[in-house]
């Protein structure tokens, strides 16, 4: 940050001072964490700091240009002959002197995104690696279709069910929101006239933009009745009426994403088929899909990855109930929504979280099975376009 | 410009690092954080609507969660105080006792009535303890309405509504049906709240499920309850109150020791008769 002056030491010493004051003798709270009170004196000691030479540098830059000096309270000082001279030269050249400590921001702002998604990785590990290593019978918890894990008695952990419930809603949900989402991809960038392209556009990404809770309640109180009316099904909340609304969400997913690689497919592809003399539909399947194939892939994935994440719409309209479906219209229960609903009561440490984590752990497992499919078909397809 | 009016970056800068320095979260003193049982949360944000309009200077906060989220807010130091409408268990005791050094101490605030719902077309008026626990137990034997002799509209398969176990309800009505030591048959439809139970019962022909006496709606039925081989009793306020209704139960808030200062006076006027009476408007049971 350059030769601190006494300006910066002075900010310091005034910011530890006052947090210290009004933390100890002005506040009516509880007790006073020593560890607490030295890392807040510590936090806002060190943004004063920074603070102080912000300004500093600004000033330094306003005044008196790229050759400022300062004396050692931090006043600007030196010789008056490089300075800028009226407002706008001078606001200038002070953002300019301000340049490392942006430059240093985004620094920080990069390693941070990095930092915190490994920090989370590592947090459900810690917090789920006791289950692993514990005495917990591995081979039950991943065959046994009994979740029960507050029951009188010795506590059930079995999550073959809740998989089963994961994979039967994602599967159905991918089936039905390929086929949709890659079609109106293929509608909007290819046939559709520009004013109802823009419109559909805009339509499809109101369909992003509905939260995830508003989705599970449409699935229970509108989709519900529908289902038990139409297919004669015992109760409405179940494996179709949550794959249903999971096909609707991930839908502007895939159609954002395939709808941009297929745009990116050069013109001169397109061209080069109607010279040949191929229908519309042929230009499509043909050319277009093959060439915009691995676009059309991380599509799909997207989707996948967020049918498989999904938590609260499935939470209200899969029914939550723990069984291996025998039927399309059989309630189920996903590992994601069993999270959800007994994360808040589980005591922390103890075994039913431990297990919870662990359940997470799985879901990370499966995100990254997935993602690792992707990466080799990708792969493979680049492979096949060099070789 | 003054070459000696150094002191005004140092000055900007405390004055910023004081303004940083001060909390402003309120003072602890007007602010009660209440919490924990799904059962409870429409009579806890009853009693805190009223009582904070006829003291102003006083602020309640209520959320839900279910009885276990209050009691480990409660533990955590997070809640002054918890809703539940189960009992706290041994574990959770000793746990409040080594993080706190207190015990807890229990309050009876009213009694609710867990009525057992069923679908307003359902020909079922009344079942009896016994057919319940073997409907919803692990060992029972009762999975299909003809064996209870009655035909429903849609499917002959009973749809057993259960809640999340998280929830009071859940543990309150396995204990007192199923027995210490019972637990649910798998493939209870577990939803995450009281309304949510009626909701889905009062669409869905063949379900049945059992939630507060309070949330009933005319969409749904309410069955009476025979224990042994007596006389079905039906789920009203006075069967509750006087015991004979079978699955009643204590509606319980949980302090850390004794209350002091506000929390008392809060929990004093709780008890009194204009808190009961928002207890008994809202469709349970008061306590005297």
């Amino acid at each position: 940050m350059g030769r601190n002056s006494g300006l910066e030491i002075i900010a310091f010493i005034a910011a530890v001072v006052s947090t210290t004051v009004v933390r100890v003798f002005m506040d009516e709270g509880g007790a006073e964490q020593p560890i607490s009170l030295v890392l807040t004196c510590f936090v806002y000691g060190v943004l004063a700091l920074l603070s102080a030479n912000i300004i500093k540098n600004f000033l330094g830059g306003y005044m008196l240009g790229s050759n400022a000096q300062f004396n050692w309270v931090g006043w600007p000082t030196g010789s008056r002959a490089g300075a800028p001279r009226g407002f706008r030269a001078r606001m200038m050249s002070g953002l300019d002197a301000m340049e490392r400590h942006v430059e240093w921001f985004i620094r920080i702002c990069g390693w941070s995104a990095i930092l915190f998604v490994m920090a989370i990785f590592f947090f459900v590990i810690k917090e789920g690696a006791p289950a692993l290593v514990g005495d917990l019978d591995l081979w039950n918890f991943f065959s046994s279709t009994k979740w029960d894990p507050t029951a009188a008695g010795k506590s059930e952990y079995g999550i073959l069910a809740l998989i089963v419930g994961t994979l039967s809603v994602t599967i159905l949900s991918m089936l039905l929101a390929v086929p949709l989402g890659l079609g109106a991809a293929t509608y909007v960038s290819e046939f559709a006239g520009t004013r109802t392209k823009e419109t559909l556009k805009v339509l499809i990404e109101l369909l992003a933009a509905i939260p995830s809770v508003v989705w599970g309640f449409i699935g229970m109180m509108v989709l519900g009745p529908i289902l038990v009316t139409t297919t004669g099904a015992s109760v409405g909340v179940n494996m179709l009426n949550g794959a249903l609304i999971l096909a609707l969400m991930s839908v502007p997913v895939i159609v954002s994403v395939a709808e941009d690689s297929l745009r990116a497919v050069p013109d001169s592809y397109r061209e080069a088929a109607l010279a040949m003399g191929a229908t519309r539909w042929e230009i499509v399947s043909r050319v277009l899909f093959p060439a915009a194939k691995s676009g059309l892939l991380a599509a799909v994935l997207l989707g996948v990855g967020r049918a498989i994440g999904e938590t609260m719409a499935v939470l209200m309209a899969t029914g939550h109930s723990g069984r291996i479906p025998q039927s399309l219209v059989d309630p189920v229960q996903t590992l994601t929504a069993t999270i959800a609903a007994e994360m808040g009561e589980a005591p922390r440490g103890g075994e039913h979280y431990q297990v919870l984590f662990l359940i997470g752990i799985v879901l990370f497992a499966f995100a990254f099975v997935v993602n690792m499919v992707a990466d080799l078909i990708v792969k493979g397809i680049r492979n096949e376009k060099n070789g | 410009m003054a070459k000696n009016s150094s002191w005004v970056p140092t000055l900007i800068c405390s004055l910023l690092t004081i303004s940083t320095g001060c909390s402003d979260r309120a003072s602890s003193g007007n602010t009660i954080q209440v919490g924990g049982s799904d059962t409870m949360v429409n009579v806890a944000q009853k009693w805190a609507e009223v009582y904070t309009s006829e003291n102003p200077d006083i602020s309640v906060q209520v959320s839900g969660g279910g009885s276990g989220v209050g009691i480990a807010g409660l533990m955590d130091g997070e809640l002054d105080m918890a809703n539940a409408s189960r009992a706290i268990k041994d574990e959770e005791q000793e746990l409040v006792k080594k993080n706190l050094g207190q015990d807890p101490l229990e309050h009876v605030v009213g009694r609710d009535a867990l009525a057992v719902y069923v679908h307003k077309d359902n020909p079922l008026n009344k079942i009896s303890l016994a057919q319940l626990a073997a409907i919803y137990g692990e060992s029972g034997d009762i999975t299909k309405w003809s064996q209870l002799g009655i035909k429903v509209e849609g499917d002959d398969e009973i749809v057993r509504v259960s809640r999340q176990n998280s929830s009071g309800t859940y543990v309150y009505f396995r204990e007192t049906v199923l027995g210490k030591k019972g637990n649910y048959k798998q493939g209870a439809i577990n939803q995450s709240g009281s309304k949510d139970v009626v909701d889905l019962v009062s669409t869905t022909a063949s379900a049945i499920g059992y939630s507060g006496m309070g949330y009933a709606t005319d969409q749904v039925k309410m069955l009476a309850i025979s224990k042994a081989d007596d006389d079905a009793v039906e789920p009203t306020a006075e069967n509750a109150a006087s015991g004979k209704y079978p699955i009643a139960r204590p509606l319980l808030i949980y302090t850390i020791g004794q209350p002091s200062g506000s929390l008392k006076i809060y929990l004093d006027w709780i008890l009194s008769s204009k808190g009961q009476k928002i207890v008994s408007d809202l469709g349970y049971v008061p306590i005297n």
